[in-house]
């Protein structure tokens, strides 16, 4: 398949890791993956923000990138999320409803898509803690949501338990919100704050030495929170697990 | 230290003869009898003080960070509250779990509501015209201040100066306790949470638990200052017996009664208030005059469809299977007078608004704010936000 590798805006700039891990994910399943240069942001804080008219540009440059592949895949569930489900400051066009239809978040891609049998490039002898991101959780739903009555399943998890070694610490609060969201995490600094206390508090006491997400931001948010009180835990994007780190 | 004489105790027994656990004994050197790892002084901690809530500032909009941060800034009170709300969501999931057609019901009482909220003046209509001919005198009120006019003019008629209330957030919507206070009429809520805040003059900070942000220590010193209790006991039981004794006879005089509703049936012309504390029925049943506040979007169809909400509304809100004590007021007591109050104030033009209208199916369980992390710890600043900005034209 044709892929094209949308790789969100803060990741390119603070986490390349994990942009190239994705890359060389997709590319050991044989894909034909490429990454159009002039991709940007697609637009998601401003339409979260309640600015939505001033996406019409980074939508349109976004519909002109990713025309014509099999699938766009992305690492960032929020991201993904816009597209698939926002994504209207522009007029929908056929070819726009067409680009909307095949962009996919990673796990959702691998899982649902790819339906890979296992990782034999990965090993992760570690405990890790899977953090749902809460909006890829109940948006993309990844999972089911811990508040509803519902069968069990979580595509991460069932990504995640095919990896060699990998061992898993449940949090007591399993998909709690870590307090990042976004422009939220700027306006309500304190709460945002405390929540990540909360949430990789949560995580060390289950006995995880990792945190593993499929989204970045929620990490980078963990990350600095967990430095600042001095919670002795590590991060990694799922990407990253499972195209073979620390093997 | 002195040793002040105890006047309950046999006056003179030396404090060498004292038990060794009483604080007041005495060694023969003159030293307290203290155990090794004990203090040679009583010791009292001091309460944390209470995080007040939101600074208000006119119409301007609720800085609830600052709020936020304040209250965050109180460990005590930000541990509790956590604790307590996470508490309520791990009861509401195991009262989930053992109802094995949870999401249906659900989804039934969703499809209930949109069938009501798209044919909204129907029902009302029924609603008016059974409640009517059950001997219900039924006003419409098309904003907050209409409704506060309609029930000052309702107790102006029977000569009524005191209220009592049971918890509606559609009165604290409308500011009912202030214009209340303007016009010299007093109003006294009932329900304990409700009590605690119109003693402590706050907002309530929740929809189903009003006070649930305050630690004991804090109730005591309402009580105290409010009330005439000891600050220092903040014995949960001493406490509610106390405000009992001093609420009581409030209840017992007051010339009218006032409630919210939690469903209003169009066939029957029926108004059901859920409550744990029976506080609906005392304050329905002792005056004479009982009014309803219901907002327009409280109205469903059918006795029938009741149950399905009843079997959701408090495994929802506090995870127990049922409220205490379910009301059903049909219509005026033997003598009495029975009012309804319909209330717009703003649902109708949300109900026009495409992207919006489903916040009418809400039943005000509060299940959302013990599951987001961020009203959790928010407390008070969400809430009186909420309040201020849910209905458009506020």
């Amino acid at each position: 398949m044709r892929i094209g590798l949308f790789i969100p805006c803060y990741i390119d700039a603070f986490f390349p890791e994990v942009g190239i891990a994705t890359l060389e994910l997709l590319e050991r399943f044989n894909h034909e993956v490429v990454y159009p240069r002039d991709q940007t942001c697609c637009g998601q804080p401003m339409a979260n923000s309640g600015f939505n008219a001033d996406c019409a540009a980074t939508e349109a440059l976004f519909v002109r990138n990713f025309s014509g592949f099999d699938y766009v895949v992305a690492p960032s569930g929020s991201c993904v999320h816009h597209v698939r489900e926002n994504f209207d400051a522009i007029e929908q066009s056929a070819e726009v409803k067409e680009v909307r239809a095949r962009t996919f978040e990673l796990v959702e891609f691998l899982h649902d898509i790819q339906k890979p049998e296992g990782f034999p490039w990965a090993r992760f002898p570690h405990r890790v803690g899977l953090h749902n991101s809460c909006g890829t959780l109940r948006r993309l739903k990844h999972a089911r949501p811990s508040e509803l009555n519902e069968p069990y399943f979580s595509k991460p998890m069932d990504l995640l338990s095919k990896v060699d070694g990998i061992q898993f610490a449940m949090p007591a609060r399993p998909d709690e919100c870590c307090g990042f969201g976004g422009t939220f995490s700027v306006f309500e600094e304190v709460v945002s704050t405390k929540m990540g206390y909360d949430k990789v508090s949560d995580h060390a006491r289950a006995g995880a030495e990792y945190i593993v997400s499929a989204d970045t931001s929620c990490l980078m948010h963990q990350q600095g929170c967990a430095e600042r009180i001095g919670v002795p835990i590590k991060f990694i994007h799922i990407a990253q697990i499972l195209n073979g780190a620390g093997a | 230290m002195s040793l002040p004489a105890k006047p309950s105790e046999p006056p003179m027994l030396h404090p060498e003869l004292r038990a060794a656990d009483d604080a007041d004994a005495i060694h023969k050197d003159g030293r307290r009898l203290d155990h090794a790892e004990g203090s040679s002084r009583a010791l009292q901690s001091r309460p944390e003080e209470q995080p007040r809530g939101a600074k208000i500032h006119g119409s301007r909009p609720v800085d609830q960070a600052e709020a936020a941060a304040r209250f965050i800034a109180a460990p005590e009170h930000e541990k509790m509250h956590d604790e307590r709300l996470w508490d309520l969501r791990q009861k509401r999931d195991r009262e989930m779990h053992g109802i094995p057609e949870w999401e249906e019901l659900r989804s039934l009482a969703s499809v209930i509501k949109e069938h009501t909220l798209t044919h909204l003046d129907e029902y009302l209509d029924q609603f008016e015209a059974t409640a009517q001919r059950n001997g219900v005198h039924v006003h419409w009120a098309q904003d907050a201040a209409e409704h506060n006019r309609i029930v000052h003019g309702i107790l102006r008629d029977h000569g009524a100066r005191s209220l009592i209330k049971s918890k509606s957030m559609l009165t604290e919507e409308c500011g009912l306790r202030a214009y209340m206070a303007s016009v010299g009429v007093e109003v006294i809520e009932t329900d304990l949470g409700e009590r605690i805040q119109q003693l402590d003059n706050e907002d309530p900070s929740h929809v189903v638990v009003p006070a649930v942000h305050k630690l004991r220590t804090d109730v005591a010193q309402v009580f105290a200052r409010t009330l005439g209790t000891d600050r220092d006991n903040s014995d949960v039981h001493y406490l509610a017996e106390s405000q009992r004794q001093a609420n009581r006879p409030l209840i017992l005089a007051a010339d009218a009664g006032m409630t919210g509703c939690n469903f209003a049936i169009a066939e029957t012309g029926g108004v059901t208030v859920c409550t744990n504390e029976g506080n609906a029925d005392l304050s329905a049943n002792v005056p004479k005059l009982h009014i309803a506040s219901i907002g327009i979007e409280k109205v469903i169809p059918r006795l029938e469809h009741l149950a399905v909400f009843v079997r959701l509304l408090s495994r929802s809100a506090l995870g127990s299977p049922i409220t205490q004590y379910t009301s059903h007021f049909r219509a005026p007591r033997e003598g009495g007078e029975m009012h309804v109050v319909l209330v717009d104030n703003g649902r109708s033009a949300r109900l026009g608004l495409a992207q919006f209208w489903t916040s009418l199916k809400c039943i005000r369980c509060g299940a959302c704010m013990n599951t987001c992390p961020v009203p959790a710890q928010r407390r008070l600043e969400l809430r009186r936000d909420l309040f201020r900005s849910h209905w458009p034209h506020h």
